[in-house]
Parts: C-alpha cells; sequence; structure tokens
C-alpha cells in the first residue's frame, strides 16, 4: 500500500488555484520532497494532506484513509513540523513532549519511556528541562521534530525544516532528517536544491500549484540534460513558463 | 484526558507569566488597600469594605479575559495552533483546555481579595463562601469573552482591546467606582443592558446573604456567559477551519 496517493487534488482561493489537480504517490519509508519557489502550492498540499485544509476537488488517501472523509483516521496517523517552529514556548522541552504524546493519548509510562527514547536518539539532553521559547532557532526547529516524532507517526511532513537556520544548525537536521530514512514516510517541502537532494528518495517540482516532474535527482537532471539539480530545476520551471 | 492535558498546558503558560502574578493577584489588592486607605480618611458608602470587595472580585476578572485572549491569540499567531490542529483533540477538547484552567485562577484571585478584606475589616460570614462559588459563572462570563477576543483579534490587538478598552468599559459600567444613579440616563440603562453591573450587584447582595436580592442579576450573567462562550466557540471554530 502506498503511504500516500493524492488524486486530482485541487485547492481554489477565490479566482486562485493554489494546487491544480495534483496526482502524487509516495512509498511507505520514502522520503519525498516537494520543491518548488514561494508561492508553487507546497504548503497548501501540505496543509491538505494533513487534513488542516479541505481539497476543493479531488482526494488523497494516507496509507488508505482518506483526508475528505476520514480525517480522524489520517490525523492519528501523521504529525507535522510547520514551516515556523510550533512549540509552547512557556514550557520546558519536556513539558512539550508530555504535550504532544499526551495529547495522543499516551500513559504516563509510555510518555516518559517515549521521552527517554526521543531525547537520546535527537540529543536533546542538555535542553530537556529549559524552557522552549529561550532555546537558539536550530535547537526549537529540532524540539519542533522531536514533537513531531514522539508520537509514532507512519507518515511525517515537515514544512521547509531548515527554512532560516545557519549552516551548522542545518547540517545537524539533515543528519536527523536522514536518520528517519526507511523507518517512516517523510515528506518534506522546501525551496533548497541542495536540501532536496542531499535528502530526498525522489523529488516533485512544483510549480503555481501544478506538478511538473516527479522522480530521483538524477533522472530529474538527465531528463532536461542539467549538471546540477538547481540547473535542472530552472530549466524545468522555466520552460514550464513558456 | 486530552482537554485535561491542554488545559494543563494553557495553566502553566499563564502561571509562567509573570504579568499574570501582578495584574491578576496583585493589582486587585493593591486597589483594596488604597480604596481602603482613602475611606479611612474620606468615608464614602460605595468604598466600604463589603461592597468594595465584591466590585474588586468582578473588576478583578477583567483580567482573566486578558490572560485567555492573549493565550489564544498567541498561539494563533505561532504555528503550534496548526499542530494541535493536527492532533486527534476535538473543538471541545479546544474550548474546554482554554477555558477550565481560568476558573480556579480567578477563584483564587476571588479568594485572595476576601482575605485582604477580612484583614481589612470585613466581618467573616458563611456569605463570603457564597461570594467566592457565584464567582465562577462570572468567571466563566469573562472568559468567554476572552476566548472570542483571542480568536478574533491579533496579540497585540488582544493587548489594546482587552487590556485597555475592556477593563476599563467593565469598570466605568460596572457600578464599581462610582454609583450608576449619580449618571443616570442612556449611560445607566446602557450599564444595566450589559453584564457588568448585575455581576458586582448579584455578588454584593450575595455577601450579604440577601440571595433574593441576588436572583434578578442571576440570569443576566448567566446568559451573557452563555451568549458569549457560544459566540467565541462558533468564532473558534470558524478561524480553526479557516486554518
Amino acid at each position: 500500500m502506498d503511504a500516500v496517493k493524492a488524486i486530482g487534488l485541487t485547492k481554489k482561493y477565490k479566482d486562485t488555484v493554489a494546487v491544480d489537480r495534483l496526482d502524487l504517490c509516495v512509498q511507505k519509508g520514502e522520503l519525498f520532497s516537494l520543491l518548488g519557489v514561494n508561492g508553487a502550492g507546497k504548503t497548501t498540499t501540505i496543509k491538505m494532506l494533513s487534513c488542516l485544509t479541505a481539497p476543493t476537488e479531488g482526494d488523497a488517501f494516507l496509507c488508505g484513509k482518506s483526508i475528505t472523509r476520514e480525517p480522524s483516521a489520517v490525523k492519528a496517523l501523521i504529525a507535522v513540523s510547520p514551516q515556523e517552529t510550533a512549540v509552547a514556548p512557556g514550557l520546558s522541552c519536556r513539558e512539550n513532549l508530555e504535550l504532544i504524546a499526551g495529547l495522543h493519548g499516551f500513559s504516563k509510562e509510555k510518555q516518559r519511556s517515549k521521552i527517554n527514547e526521543i531525547t537520546e536518539s535527537l540529543g536533546l539532553g542538555a535542553i530537556l528541562n529549559k524552557k522552549a521559547g529561550k532555546l537558539s532557532g536550530g535547537w526549537q526547529r529540532r524540539l519542533s521534530i522531536a514533537m513531531a516524532l514522539i508520537s509514532e507517526p507512519e507518515i511525517l511532513f515537515l514544512d521547509e525544516p531548515t527554512l532560516g537556520l545557519d549552516v551548522l544548525a542545518r547540517s545537524d537536521l539533515w543528519d536527523l532528517i536522514r536518520s528517519l530514512k526507511g523507518k517512516i514516510t517523510v515528506i518534506l517541502t522546501t525551496h533548497y536544491m541542495e536540501e532536496a537532494e542531499a535528502l530526498s528518495d525522489r523529488i516533485a517540482v512544483m510549480k503555481d500549484g501544478r506538478l511538473l516532474i516527479c522522480d530521483t535527482a538524477d533522472v530529474i537532471k538527465s531528463s532536461v540534460g542539467a549538471s546540477s539539480l538547481e540547473e535542472a530545476f530552472i530549466r524545468i520551471v522555466k520552460g514550464a513558463e513558456k | 484526558m486530552r482537554m485535561l492535558t491542554f488545559a494543563k498546558r494553557n495553566a502553566l503558560e499563564i502561571l509562567r507569566d509573570p504579568l499574570t502574578l501582578f495584574f491578576g493577584l496583585g493589582f486587585p489588592l493593591v486597589l483594596i488597600l488604597l480604596l481602603s486607605a482613602i475611606q479611612a480618611n474620606i468615608p464614602v458608602k460605595l468604598f466600604e469594605i463589603q461592597r468594595l470587595t465584591p466590585g474588586i472580585c468582578v473588576f478583578g476578572l477583567s483580567f482573566m479575559t486578558l490572560f485567555s485572549a492573549t493565550v489564544i491569540s498567541k498561539d494563533r499567531g505561532s504555528s503550534l495552533l496548526q499542530r494541535l490542529y493536527t492532533t486527534p483533540m476535538t473543538p471541545a477538547d479546544f474550548i474546554l483546555g482554554y477555558t477550565l484552567p481560568i476558573v480556579p485562577i480567578a477563584v483564587a484571585q476571588c479568594i485572595v481579595c476576601y482575605v485582604a478584606a477580612i484583614i481589612l475589616g470585613l466581618e467573616l460570614s458563611a456569605g463570603i463562601i457564597y461570594a467566592i462559588v457565584f464567582i465562577i459563572p462570572v468567571s466563566v462570563l469573562y472568559i468567554a469573552l476572552g476566548l472570542l477576543c483571542g480568536s478574533v483579534f491579533t496579540d497585540k490587538q488582544v493587548g489594546g482591546i482587552c487590556g485597555a478598552l475592556l477593563t476599563n468599559l467593565s469598570a466605568w459600567l460596572s457600578g464599581i467606582w462610582f454609583d450608576l444613579e449619580l449618571v443616570g440616563g442612556t449611560f445607566k440603562k446602557i450599564a444595566y443592558a450589559l453584564p457588568f453591573v448585575h455581576a458586582v450587584e448579584m455578588e454584593r447582595a450575595v455577601l450579604s446573604g440577601d440571595f433574593g436580592g441576588a436572583l434578578p442579576h442571576l440570569p443576566w450573567v448567566l446568559g451573557y456567559g452563555a451568549a458569549l462562550l457560544a459566540v467565541a466557540v462558533l468564532l473558534f471554530l470558524r478561524q480553526m477551519k479557516k486554518q
């Protein structure tokens, strides 16, 4: 079964078509990137797939559950780390993790064991008792991903996970995202070419809400005879404008 | 369970803000002390401790409006609410989770005011217990007003509208600081068409053991509380859908 299968997924806002008849398949355990410039429709796609906004037309199935007919079942399968860092600033990192674990109905014992596990795997030990609002951007983003992972999702959505981070923080976060490969399905949006190429099994290029190409970085490059993903991206996107 | 987890988070966010302690507990206390000192020098019937304390308790609740509105508007402004919308939380979990943790804070504020009033000479009576119990529906009214504002305004707008405008409106139109009879006319009619003066007069009556006198005001408090809560829920759900 596909982790994600979108069929004719469309979102319209008055006269604007944010996502236009998107057909997409993501395999279980795949790390899949949605690549595009600002306004390409990446975030709207994630919002529809995570049941934050209803599609105007079409449907998508996450592990077989429909986002339009079974949003509660879909919400139990997914976790989202939004574009902006989504942490409760007045709570410590531990309390933030407890909050999400509690909202997913974990027992106290399971909360403790999951927090220990996540703290260990994401290296959060040093900041566990610090207030989330006082952490640096990189640590807040790491905590934000930890909050998404603690609910044991089958599908994780990462919306621009490294936006605004410095080089070192970005490198750390890349390592973290790589470590998830094969364990859960990860769908990330980005407009950094090198990020998409370094992390993804497959990449979908979007522009003006439409899917222009979806394949591995190598196939995308060779499809337009480009030597780098950036060059390929520019050719594909500019080609779509003509 | 989910609601309680969320309510605990909201309580922690509110209680860890030092401004909460100042405005929630300190400010009403300062007002009681200050006005009692004025009363000691220039006696005014309105500021006698048994009339003043219920008024201050109700006025203090306008800060509960500010607290609830601030928490919601800040959550809306950040991506935290967006994340929470993707969890299995229901709309009822959100509404109750924002409302319930503020009720004990409101009751604590009321208790602090009455303890101060007793020290300042308020006679110990069962009426104090009843006044504290009757503050609960009044607090729901003020919290609902906060839910409503937090669902509509940004955190900056909330500071101005709830922090300045609503606190002043609920003060002027409640008969705490001056007798509404002195102004009379349209001002008095407007004041009595709103719930604030009814909340104060209900609390004053209950404190003095006059339940008959409290009864006519209770429907105003409960009616406005229910109506505001219903509108707040609708507005919260609307913005939830918009997300």
